[in-house]
C-alpha cells in the first residue's frame, strides 16, 4: 500500500470531468457520454424495431438474411464492430467522418440487434388470438401487427429497453479507443498527465458511471413493478 | 466502388496468420481461466445473496449492483493502473512477477463476469418450485443434503445455456484486454492493419473466428435445450 487516497485531484478537474472543454471548446466528459448513449438509444430504438419486425416476417427471404445479420453483430464485440466502422464508413462515403459519429453508429448497430431480440420476444408474448381477432376484424397483417400486437408489446418491452439503454452508456467507454474525448477517454487523459492518482482517477469514474447506470437500473425494476400490477388487473 | 486489392493471402499463411493465431490462443485462454474462476466467485456470491444472513446479503448486493453497473473498461483501467495503491505488498509484488497486464485482465473480466453468473446461478436455484424443497425436507433430508441431491442437480442443467452465454460474454469482452496491452485476437488484428495496411483482410479473419466460436457455441447451446430440457418436445 503507498499510503493515501487523494482525491485533491477529482476537484480540480471537475468541470474537465464532467463537460471537458466545453463551451470553449468541443463537449467532452460525462456530457459525451451522455449525449452518446441517448443519441445511440433513440436511433437503435428504431434499428431494433425495424430490424425485430423484419426478423418475424413471414416472408423467408426476409427473415433469413435479416436473422443471419442480427446474429452475426450479436456474435462480435463491440469493439470489433466500431473497428469495422472505423474502416468502412470512410471508405464507403468517400470522405472521413468524425470519431463522433463513428461510434455512434457503431453503437446504434451493435444495440439495435440486441433490441431486435427484444422487440421479438415482446411480439411473441403477445397471445395469437389478439392477431386472429384483428385479422378477422378486416385489418391486413401489417396492420395488425402495428395497431394491435406491437403497442401491448410495448408496454412488455419498456423494461427491457431500459437494461438496454443502461448497457448503451457503458459501452460508449468504448468510444474512448477510436479517440472520442468522453468520460473514459478524459479520465485516461487527466490519469497520463497526472500521473500519481491513477486510483482515485478511476475510482471516480467508476462511481460516476454507477450512479447514472444504477439510477437508471433502478428505474427499470421500478417500472417492471408497475407493468406487471397493471397486467393483473 | 472501393479501390482495394485485396490479398487473402495474408491472414492465411504467413508472418500474419501466426499472429492471429496466437491472439486467438489468448482470447481462449483468458476465456477459459476466466469463465472457471467467474463460475466458482459467482456461486459464491449467488450463495451469500440468498443466505439468512442479513450483512451476508447486503455484501452481495452491493458487489452484484457495483459491478454489473460499470463499464468492464474502467475496471480493467482500474486493476491495471490503479489498484497497485489499494492492494497489500504482498499481492503488488506477485503481480509485478507476473504477466501483469494478462492478470489485471483476467481479474478484471472475471469479478465482472461473476456478478452475471451470480444472477444467472440464483435465477437457475429459485426456477426451481419450493414444493421441490419442501418435499425433500418432509422425506427426511436435512437443508444442505436436499440442496446437494434435489434442488441443484436440477438447477444446474437449467443454469448450463446461460453460463455458456456468459461464456460467450467473456469471450467477446476478453477484446477489451488489447486496451491495456494483452496481445489477444483484436489486438493482433489490429497489429496486422498497422503492419500491413490490410485492414479488411486483418479484421475479417477476426471477425470470422469470433463467429465461428460464437455460432458453434450457440448451436450446441440448441441441441442441448432440444435434448436435455425438453426432451420430449423433439
Amino acid at each position: 500500500m503507498d499510503g493515501m487516497l487523494d482525491f485533491q485531484v477529482i476537484l480540480d478537474n471537475f468541470t474537465y470531468f464532467m463537460i471537458g472543454r466545453y463551451p470553449s471548446g468541443p463537449l467532452g466528459g460525462l456530457g459525451l457520454t451522455i449525449y452518446l448513449a441517448v443519441v445511440s438509444c433513440i436511433l437503435s430504438f428504431f434499428g431494433g424495431l425495424i430490424l425485430g419486425l423484419l426478423s418475424l416476417s413471414r416472408i423467408a427471404l426476409i427473415r433469413y438474411p435479416v436473422n443471419m445479420f442480427i446474429n452475426t453483430l450479436r456474435g462480435l464485440p463491440l469493439l470489433m464492430v466500431i473497428f469495422w466502422m472505423y474502416f468502412l464508413l470512410p471508405a464507403l462515403m468517400g470522405k472521413t467522418v468524425p470519431e463522433n459519429n463513428t461510434v455512434i453508429m457503431g453503437l446504434t448497430l451493435f444495440t439495435s440487434a440486441y433490441m431486435s431480440q427484444i422487440v421479438r420476444a415482446g411480439i411473441e408474448g403477445i397471445p395469437k388470438g389478439q392477431v386472429e381477432a384483428a385479422l378477422s376484424t378486416g385489418l391486413k397483417h401489417w396492420q395488425a401487427m402495428l395497431y394491435i400486437v406491437l403497442p401491448q408489446g410495448m408496454r412488455n418491452m419498456i423494461p427491457s429497453f431500459v437494461n438496454q439503454f443502461v448497457s448503451l452508456i457503458k459501452d460508449t467507454s468504448l468510444a474512448f479507443i477510436v479517440g472520442v474525448s468522453e468520460l473514459t477517454h478524459v479520465g485516461t487523459q487527466i490519469n497520463n498527465r497526472t500521473m500519481a492518482f491513477p486510483t482515485e482517477i478511476f475510482i471516480f469514474i467508476a462511481a460516476v458511471y454507477f450512479v447514472l447506470c444504477f439510477t437508471f437500473t433502478s428505474f427499470s425494476r421500478w417500472l417492471e413493478g408497475r407493468l406487471a400490477w397493471r397486467k393483473a388487473i | 466502388m472501393l479501390k482495394y486489392n485485396f490479398d487473402w493471402s495474408i491472414v492465411t499463411s504467413g508472418k500474419y496468420f501466426e499472429w492471429l493465431v496466437s491472439g486467438l490462443k489468448i482470447t481462449l485462454e483468458i476465456s477459459a481461466i476466466g469463465i472457471v474462476l467467474a463460475f466458482i466467485l459467482g456461486l459464491l456470491i449467488a450463495v451469500m445473496k440468498m443466505s439468512h444472513f442479513r450483512p451476508l446479503r447486503w455484501v452481495a448486493s452491493a458487489y452484484l449492483e457495483f459491478f454489473r453497473n460499470t463499464p468492464l473498461l474502467i475496471q480493467i483501467f482500474f486493476w491495471y493502473f490503479g489498484s497497485y495503491k489499494i492492494l497489500p505488498t504482498v499481492v503488488n509484488d506477485y503481480l509485478n512477477n507476473t504477466n501483469f497486464e494478462f492478470a489485471a485482465a483476467v481479474i478484471a473480466l472475471t469479478i465482472y463476469t461473476s456478478a452475471f453468473i451470480a444472477e444467472d446461478i440464483r435465477s437457475g436455484i429459485l426456477s426451481i418450485p419450493k414444493e421441490q424443497m419442501e418435499a425433500a425436507r418432509s422425506a427426511g433430508f436435512s437443508y444442505l443434503r436436499s440442496m446437494q441431491y434435489i434442488i441443484l442437480p436440477q438447477a444446474v442443467r437449467i443454469t448450463v445455456p446461460p453460463l455458456v452465454n456468459q461464456f460467450l460474454n467473456l469471450m467477446k469482452n476478453s477484446s477489451l484486454a488489447m486496451t491495456i496491452g494483452v496481445m489477444e485476437l483484436t489486438y493482433q488484428a489490429r497489429q496486422v492493419e498497422s503492419y500491413s495496411f490490410k485492414g479488411f483482410e486483418a479484421f475479417t479473419a477476426a471477425t470470422l473466428v469470433y463467429l465461428v466460436l460464437s455460432v458453434s457455441l450457440t448451436a450446441l447451446m440448441d441441441l442441448y435445450n432440444k435434448r436435455v430440457l425438453n426432451p420430449q418436445r423433439s
